[in-house]
């Protein structure tokens, strides 16, 4: 077992948001916004796909190293579970549930006669006897199995927890919106089976330059995303809720020197500073390469590296919307009452203050995921983002772009980065959505 | 008026005082120049000697604060800090890592920038709020429900895919447009309409969103409900109130990236390769020069110190609710 920095962070963060749950449940005050996120069907859907996306990240950071295993890999539990897919390296491209490669060589055949020709894969497809004619069929058939298998345990669940429920003579199924939740969770597992059964038979979405299944690397990319979108805001929430709201409580040459300092954060582009900080770990890095010996150490130290900078740069918007409210909040009278009987300054911060302003944090903390995950392709694209070696979204697109030209185009890697960032993202986009109209007093009325 | 101008300038210079030390902290305190140099002539087998060639070259081979083996004011003048940082206040930004003159280069590369730049906001901002207008006119529709569905989508995407998109659709299969490139004068417009098109409708999906729920708040304010009774038709408080009032908010919103604009914008310069300032910024950083990218971040900053000060004076200008104090 190994736990890398981003592994442990995240986990605590996971820790942090379960106690956080445990300590608010049966809260009073809670209940109508909650009530209101349950009854959204749209949000309650974008949360069971942000849930699945979770439980792949989370799975991709438990990382430990095999105890027979001599190349002294750092593997994940996802990878150990992949191990097929990720050991069947082809030579080169491949097109998606192809069994040839994607360009012609040359093939000496058994009668010594050599042939330009398309070669057979090495593992995609290597079942099949004659591709042409079987691989329609196969392919359904496959698909069907691995959906059967899928829509088999999520029947065996649900009939489970319908049982429990009759025996409580409560209904599982009360509206409209526990009814899409089940639909999109028998979905998501029913289709998450059918890949993952066919991908063991073919590449399901191609491979890449080096032979590497474009599935895999698409799903690897899952954490990445998922890193750069909470440890950062795990980072800059301190600093924009402390500076914040001492700026708007104190006033004074306090709030001087914090907004001094906001400003002139957020008067160097964003893009500039975290190129320039980047760059400077990437000098350090290369002076100090003893400390970075292993691949995946090194990697992950910039994906933290990267979430740090990320942190410091985006924390100046939220701490000023905590600045305004906070200066609202002070004026108002069980503030002002609380001064009157000699509540200590301290106490005022923690007991009246702050839980009053975390309806802003919650908004802006789902608002700004979204923007981090994209910000991360953007940046990998300019080669300022994480490690070359790490995968993640960016780093593909960047790969495929260089492949535009080809002809006929290479477009499986697009497509498949296309189509994972797309869904996490308007999955949190809907999500935040419901969240904010949730918790924003100003919507409040609107319903 | 004059006076609180005067005092926003004033302002300005412990700002800019603050992003020099930030940037000379990042750039000379956290790795030393031993140590960039170390990168730039490779890693392992680099002698002493061409370390130190290396950083006279570029004038790295001062100390970094104070130089005590000058006199008098030579003591603060002749160090890094001095040569390189305080500089930048005056517009000299030196000369590269590679040998060229950054201020001649930024000179001759910011009016690429512009052209894109300032087409994509213009046109950008009419579209937006047409948008806008059309869905809060059609508010509680389907059509205003379909289209917010539509932004959300479309925010959703990354920027990326809309360049390799537009690039493959419009450029590779309809050949309407050359995929990239750049020409000098009228020349260049044909290779300008794909990158402002791309970037319009890259920018709709949260920008049109932002702008409706500007537009709703306004309309159900008294004042417009003041003039719907008054027997106004709903385009004609659309368009002679809510518009009006909302675009405050939309106005100063747009002075602030003003200045900006000559910054031009990274990623859509590189994939078009217009020889614009965010090319060369990405070609500083995939080439570690050191001193373009700290001559940038300068750059930037005071370009948004200026955006600030505009919009604090467009604010008094449109406003006049809003007195200086």
């Amino acid at each position: 077992m190994i736990v890398l920095w981003t592994d442990g962070l995240l986990f605590l963060l996971v820790l942090m948001i379960v106690s956080l749950g445990f300590y608010l449940r049966g809260k009073e005050h809670l209940q109508r916004p909650l009530a209101k996120i349950k009854s959204s069907r749209a949000g309650m859907v974008a949360l069971v796909v942000l849930f699945f996306f979770v439980i792949i990240g989370l799975m991709d950071s438990i990382h430990f190293k095999l105890a027979n295993d001599k190349t002294n890999e750092v593997i994940s539990l996802l990878d150990y579970w992949a191990t097929p897919i990720r050991e069947q390296q082809e030579k080169s491209y491949s097109a998606p549930f192809s069994a040839y490669l994607y360009s012609k060589e040359l093939i000496r055949s058994e009668d010594g006669v050599q042939r330009w020709t398309y070669s057979r894969l090495k593992y995609g497809g290597r079942h099949l006897i004659n591709p042409e004619t079987e691989k329609t069929q196969d392919i359904a058939k496959k698909a069907a199995l691995g959906f059967v298998k899928g829509a088999a345990l999520f029947g065996f669940v649900f009939f489970l927890l319908w049982g429990l429920r009759k025996q409580q003579n409560k209904v599982l199924l009360p509206n409209k919106t526990s009814k899409a939740v089940w639909l999109t969770t028998f979905v998501m597992v029913s289709g998450s089976y059918t890949l993952i059964d066919l991908s063991t038979w073919y590449h399901v979405l191609g491979t890449d330059k080096v032979g590497e299944d474009v599935f895999y690397q698409t799903v690897k990319s899952i954490r990445t995303g998922l890193v750069i979108g909470t440890l950062t805001t795990l980072i800059m929430l301190p600093l924009a809720i402390v500076f914040g709201i001492l700026a708007g409580f104190f006033r004074g040459w306090v709030d001087d020197v914090i907004q001094y300092i906001y400003t002139t954060l957020n008067s160097i582009p964003s893009v500039l500073l975290i190129a320039a900080s980047i760059l400077m770990v990437q000098v350090y890095m290369a002076n100090n390469e003893d400390q970075f010996t292993n691949l995946v150490v090194r990697a992950d130290m910039r994906l933290f590296f990267l979430c740090l900078i990320l942190g410091v740069t985006s924390w100046t918007g939220l701490c000023r919307l905590l600045r305004a409210e906070t200066m609202k909040l002070r004026e108002m009278e069980y503030v002002q009452a609380a001064q009157a009987l000699g509540v200590r300054r301290r106490i005022i911060l923690i007991r009246h203050i702050l839980p009053n302003v975390m309806h802003i944090v919650l908004i802006s903390v789902v608002l700004d995921f979204s923007s981090l995950v994209l910000a991360e392709a953007v940046l990998s694209y300019i080669n300022i983002g994480v490690d070359p070696t790490t995968y993640s979204w960016g780093n593909m697109i960047n790969g495929a772009r260089l492949e535009m030209a080809r002809e006929p185009i290479v477009w499986w890697s697009l497509l498949a980065s296309f189509l994972f960032m797309f869904s996490l993202v308007l999955a949190a986009n809907i999500f935040a959505d419901t969240v904010r109209d949730a918790f924003d007093p100003r919507r409040a009325n609107n319903d | 008026m004059i006076q609180y101008i005067i005092r926003r300038f004033l302002y300005a210079i412990p700002l800019l005082f603050g992003v020099n030390v930030l940037t000379f902290v990042l750039f000379f305190i956290v790795n030393s120049p031993d140590d960039m140099a170390r990168m730039q002539l490779g890693q392992k087998h680099v002698t002493e000697q061409a370390v130190e060639n290396w950083k006279k070259q570029r004038g790295y081979d001062l100390p970094l604060l104070w130089n005590e083996q000058q006199r008098g004011f030579d003591k603060v003048k002749q160090t890094i800090f001095f040569q390189k940082s305080i500089n930048l206040f005056t517009f000299e930004f030196g000369i590269s890592d590679s040998g060229r003159n950054i201020g001649a280069d930024i000179k001759q590369r910011m009016w690429p920038s512009l052209a894109i730049a300032l087409p994509s906001l213009l046109v950008g901002l009419l579209v937006n709020i047409t948008v806008a207008l059309m869905m809060v006119l059609f508010r509680n529709s389907y059509l205003e429900f379909s289209s917010i569905v539509l932004c959300v989508i479309l925010m959703s995407i990354s920027s990326l895919f809309y360049i390799i998109g537009g690039q493959f659709v419009i450029g590779k299969l309809l050949k309407l447009v050359p995929i990239s490139g750049y020409d000098d004068g009228l020349a260049a417009i044909k290779f300008l309409i794909l990158p402002v098109i791309i970037s319009v409708v890259a920018g709709i999906g949260s920008s049109a969103r932002w702008y409706r729920t500007l537009f709703l708040e306004e309309v159900n304010k008294d004042y417009v409900r003041t003039a719907r009774a008054k027997g106004l038709t709903e385009t004609q408080t659309l368009f002679k109130h809510v518009l009006q009032n909302a675009l405050i908010p939309i106005l100063t919103g747009v002075v602030v990236v003003l200045p900006l604009l000559f910054m031009g914008s990274l990623i859509l310069e590189s994939f078009f390769s217009i020889p614009g300032l965010g090319s060369y910024t990405i070609d500083a950083i995939n080439r570690q020069d050191f001193a373009i990218v700290r001559s940038m971040v300068f750059l930037g900053s005071v370009l948004y110190i200026v955006g600030l000060l505009l919009t604090d004076i467009s604010y008094t200008i449109v406003d006049p609710r809003v007195r200086l104090s």
